[in-house]
């Protein structure tokens, strides 16, 4: 009972960080904090469902289409909005993004309307079985996907030029226009990548969680997750969704329901007490 | 007694010894100098004393009373003001809420009382700008009252933040190389200044410093810092021709081989 | 340009320093007081609201905008006091002018025990950590349906001053006006106390303002609780008006709309919030007055009102981001440096550095 709902809390936790992830990319660079991350999720899945449902294309084919489409929204949204807002005080920036979040629920609701559709995985319903435990393809398949794109970022990060200008950018943007490095494109570079992480977290949600103009929400567990983590890593946002999702699910399974809900934000707040900057952060104070 | 004693202060930051066993004494009334080169931990030392940094090992001693373990909200009510290196001022309020702030410790009145204004806390504020105008009158920032503080040339804040030191009546004042930044005449105007403060409002004064043209002018005692040690303490020109501080500011005659 | 002499220090600590200043203040509460005489009831219901949500609004902008603390949880203030006077008037049948005053203190009480991880928290951290307070508020109302009707909600009357009921629209209006000068008349006090200066200090230089002898906890935790005896008062007021407490009121909306409400008015400013908050409170009702006129396939979209909503806020804070007190300071400078204004004055400059500055 326990591992079981360990694993499939595993999984959930596994799409919190995905989310997670993406808010913190953006964060890190341009210290922009995207409310709206869920609702990039949210329309990743959109666009790949309408390919599937109405083009009909075949699977591979939609993911790249639905990253392709992403990551010029972000782009996009980074050249035309995001870039006037630089150096804005923080409070303006989230309530920005919340509007912003508003804003593409509506859109959403009016070009897919608010109905729930039910949407089948890539891999089918089957079921893996160890011993007593049964873990779904699905699940599998998140996890799977969760570490792959883990590793990757890693090995952009660490080994390609653009990952290194990235984090020098992160770190001192001033200093990064010396030495030569396009802050701008940089920013663009990082909102497509967030919203493309944002488009494999909608795609692999769907199938467990249906889609609807409204399933957004989860962001508002992904982003604990966050500061769980403590924005200052990459994988701290993953292990922050895993954190979050395994003790949820465990939480549900042992205690009251309505504690479940709230499991998550309990958690937050308890870890914050003794961590201020979150588990992975880096306390920061200002040298006089 | 010396009013304000260092003993046997050390302090680390991870692998970093900042401050290695610096003992130090001010003599009540003197204005004292600590000078040495760049990274020698002489604001490691001023932030030891305001309570900002908690020192690894020994002590500090104002008026005899041990303070290493005071929080830092507490130090200006003992009567320890300082200044900043690189302003620490309320960017976004004017020079006279600046100043004005210097009088929060004074205050008596409770939220409630503030929230209502009631007559006492109305005495209150008239007393604590009467205060606050001398200090403006003394430092000449009448015309700069009422300016949003973020819009000022950095000399005028360099000398708010001092008046924001003068207004909380402190016994003794820390000041963090306050001529960092001025130009030859500013920097005149604060040796007077220095000397105005120390006589009119009796106040001992410590003074990092590397401008060594005011070291001069206005301390008595100096005591040099070097990576973190104390190298030699004395007068000005007793300082200024000891070898060891010539070293570490000028480093070794070519051939000579450094000497413990 | 306006000169004023002043001979004593007395002169310089008064609420309205110009006869002019003092002047348009009176004949916007002449204004306000007559309305009712002829605007209709929809009108002054909505004023109404607007006004209690200014309360809640000054509240938050003594948070936020004053001492920088940023709370996205505020709703879960509001729902404390609106339950409690929900609770007391209702269950228990205390007097409403009673009850009140309970539900600002109930209010500050989970305010400052809010606060008390906030003391530690900065930016976003706090900011989450106050959504997760508000979640968790939440959840615990639905866990007490004695108390609180749990997903039923209270019904409740309005109250009555001896043996006249304030049922009428008008008299409610009276009612939420008088308290909204209240708090106004509190907010002005505060920023010209020590405490206020305080507050604007810890915004600005922790460090510096540790070193002039504030006390950050405490200041904090105090400025948390006031902030939550605000907003408590316009739960409390808001319960009687819509008759009905339920949870619905208190959802994530009511915080997003209460952070609106003094971003768009103006972050850290008294008429701001008043402002921010009619805005807020009337741009829901012209959207939907919008959607009569528009041509129907644009408005019968069921996510209209909510894109023009949050359309709404993106071009604020693009185009105005000190709000509409901001350029309401713009345009009287405007007009007092006639013909002399220079055109770039209010040009942020390009910024580089970190918009996050450390303690």
């Amino acid at each position: 009972m326990f591992w079981q709902l360990f694993i499939s809390g595993a999984a959930m936790g596994c799409v919190y960080g995905l989310i997670a992830l993406g808010f913190v990319l953006v964060y890190r660079a341009t210290e922009v904090v995207n409310f709206a991350q869920g609702e990039f999720m949210m329309l990743g899945a959109f666009v790949a469902f309408s390919f599937t449902s109405y083009a009909h294309t075949p699977f591979w084919l939609t993911v790249v289409l639905t990253l392709g489409i992403m990551g010029v929204f972000g782009m996009l949204l980074d050249r035309v909005v995001m870039r006037f807002l630089s150096g804005e005080p923080v409070f303006s920036l989230i309530i920005f993004t919340i509007g912003l979040s508003l804003f593409m629920r509506s859109i959403a609701g009016m070009i897919w309307s608010t109905d729930t559709y039910a949407v089948r995985s890539p891999i089918g319903d089957g079921v893996v079985r160890f011993g007593s435990l049964a873990v779904a393809h699905s699940d599998l398949l998140v996890m799977a996907m969760t570490g792959i794109l883990v590793l990757l970022l890693y090995l952009f990060f660490r080994f390609t030029d653009l990952g290194i200008a990235m984090k020098a950018t992160s770190q001192n943007h001033f200093a990064a226009y010396l030495m030569g490095i396009n802050v701008e494109r940089i920013f663009s570079v990082v909102w497509a990548l967030s919203a493309m992480v944002a488009a494999v977290a909608g795609m692999l949600l769907a199938p467990i969680l249906f889609l609807h103009k409204d399933m957004g929400f989860i962001g508002l567990k992904a982003f604990p997750a966050a500061v769980l983590g403590g924005f200052g890593s990459i994988p701290g946002a993953v292990v922050g969704g895993l954190i979050i999702g395994i003790s949820e699910n465990l939480a549900g399974g042992f205690l009251p329901l309505w504690v479940k809900d709230i499991f998550a934000y309990l958690v937050l707040l308890a870890v914050l007490i003794v961590r201020p900057e979150g588990l992975f952060g880096i306390q920061e104070r200002k040298k006089v | 007694m010396a009013l304000l004693e260092i003993v046997n202060m050390s302090k680390r930051f991870g692998g970093l010894h900042a401050l290695t066993d610096v003992s130090l004494a001010v003599e009540r009334g003197q204005v004292h100098a600590l000078i040495g080169p760049n990274g020698a931990g002489k604001t490691t030392l001023f932030n030891c004393i305001s309570g900002l940094y908690r020192p690894d090992q020994g002590t500090i001693r104002f008026r005899g009373k041990d303070i290493t373990r005071t929080p830092a909200h507490r130090i200006p009510k003992m009567g320890i003001a300082r200044t900043f290196q690189n302003l620490e001022l309320f960017r976004n309020a004017t020079v006279l809420d600046n100043i004005m702030l210097g009088r929060y410790l004074h205050k008596t009145n409770g939220i409630f009382s503030e929230l209502l204004f009631l007559p006492g806390v109305r005495r209150q504020e008239v007393a604590a700008r009467g205060k606050v105008e001398a200090i403006i009158d003394f430092l000449d920032l009448q015309s700069y009252r009422d300016q949003v503080i973020a819009h000022l040339p950095f000399g005028i804040q360099k000398c708010v933040e001092l008046a924001r030191a003068l207004a909380l009546d402190p016994e003794v004042m820390l000041l963090d190389e306050p001529a960092a930044g001025l130009n030859p005449e500013e920097a005149r105007d604060l040796c007077f200044w220095i000397e105005d403060i120390r006589e009119a409002f009796n106040i001992t004064i410590i003074l990092v410093e590397h401008d060594m043209g005011v070291v001069n002018e206005v301390s008595k005692q100096v005591t040099v810092l070097d990576f973190g040690t104390v190298i030699a303490e004395g007068s000005p020109d007793e300082v200024q021709s000891h070898p060891a501080v010539i070293r570490a500011y000028l480093g070794e005659e070519d051939g000579t081989a450094p000497s413990p | 340009m306006k000169f004023k002499l002043k001979r004593t220090y007395e002169e310089d600590l008064k609420i309205f320093q110009y006869g002019s200043e003092l002047a348009r203040a009176g004949v916007g509460v002449l204004f306000l007081t007559v309305l009712p005489l002829f605007a209709g009831n929809y009108w002054i219901y909505n004023l109404t609201l607007a006004g209690i949500y200014s309360i809640a609004a000054l509240g938050l902008n003594l948070l936020a905008g004053f001492t920088g603390l940023i709370s996205l949880g505020h709703a879960a203030f509001f729902a404390v006091g609106a339950y409690t006077v929900g609770y007391m008037t209702s269950t228990l049948h205390i007097s409403f002018w009673l009850a009140l005053p309970a539900a600002g203190a109930a209010a500050a009480v989970v305010g400052f025990i809010v606060g008390l991880p906030a003391l530690r928290l900065t930016g976003i951290y706090l900011a989450i950590a106050t959504l997760c307070f508000a979640f968790i508020i939440e959840q615990v109302i639905l866990e007490f349906p004695e108390i609180t009707g749990g997903v039923n909600g209270l019904i409740l009357q309005r109250p009555s001053l001896g043996s006249w009921q304030l049922n009428s629209d008008a008299s409610y209006y009276f009612l939420v006006l008088l308290m909204v000068m209240l708090f106004v008349w509190l907010t002005k006090n505060i920023t010209r106390t020590p405490f206020g200066r305080a507050l604007v200090a810890l915004r600005d230089s922790e460090v510096a303002a540790r070193t002039t002898g504030v006390f950050p906890a405490k200041v904090k935790s105090q400025v948390f609780a006031l902030s939550a005896f605000y907003t408590g008062i316009a739960g409390g007021l808001f319960a009687p008006l819509v008759n009905f407490v339920s949870l619905d009121n208190f959802t994530i909306m009511l915080s997003i709309n209460l952070i609106a409400m003094i971003i768009v008015g103006g972050l850290g400013s008294i008429q701001g919030s008043i402002y921010g908050a009619v805005f807020i409170s009337l741009l829901t009702e012209f959207i939907r007055m919008g959607k009569d006129i528009l041509p129907a396939f644009i408005s019968q979209q069921v996510g209209f009102q909510g894109a023009v909503y949050g359309l709404v806020i993106m071009l604020f804070i693009l185009f105005e981001p000190s709000g509409i007190y901001g350029r309401y300071r713009k345009i009287k400078y405007f007009c007092e440096v006639f013909p002399l204004y220079r055109k770039d004055t209010f040009r942020r400059e390009r910024k580089f550095q970190k918009a996050q500055r450390t303690r």
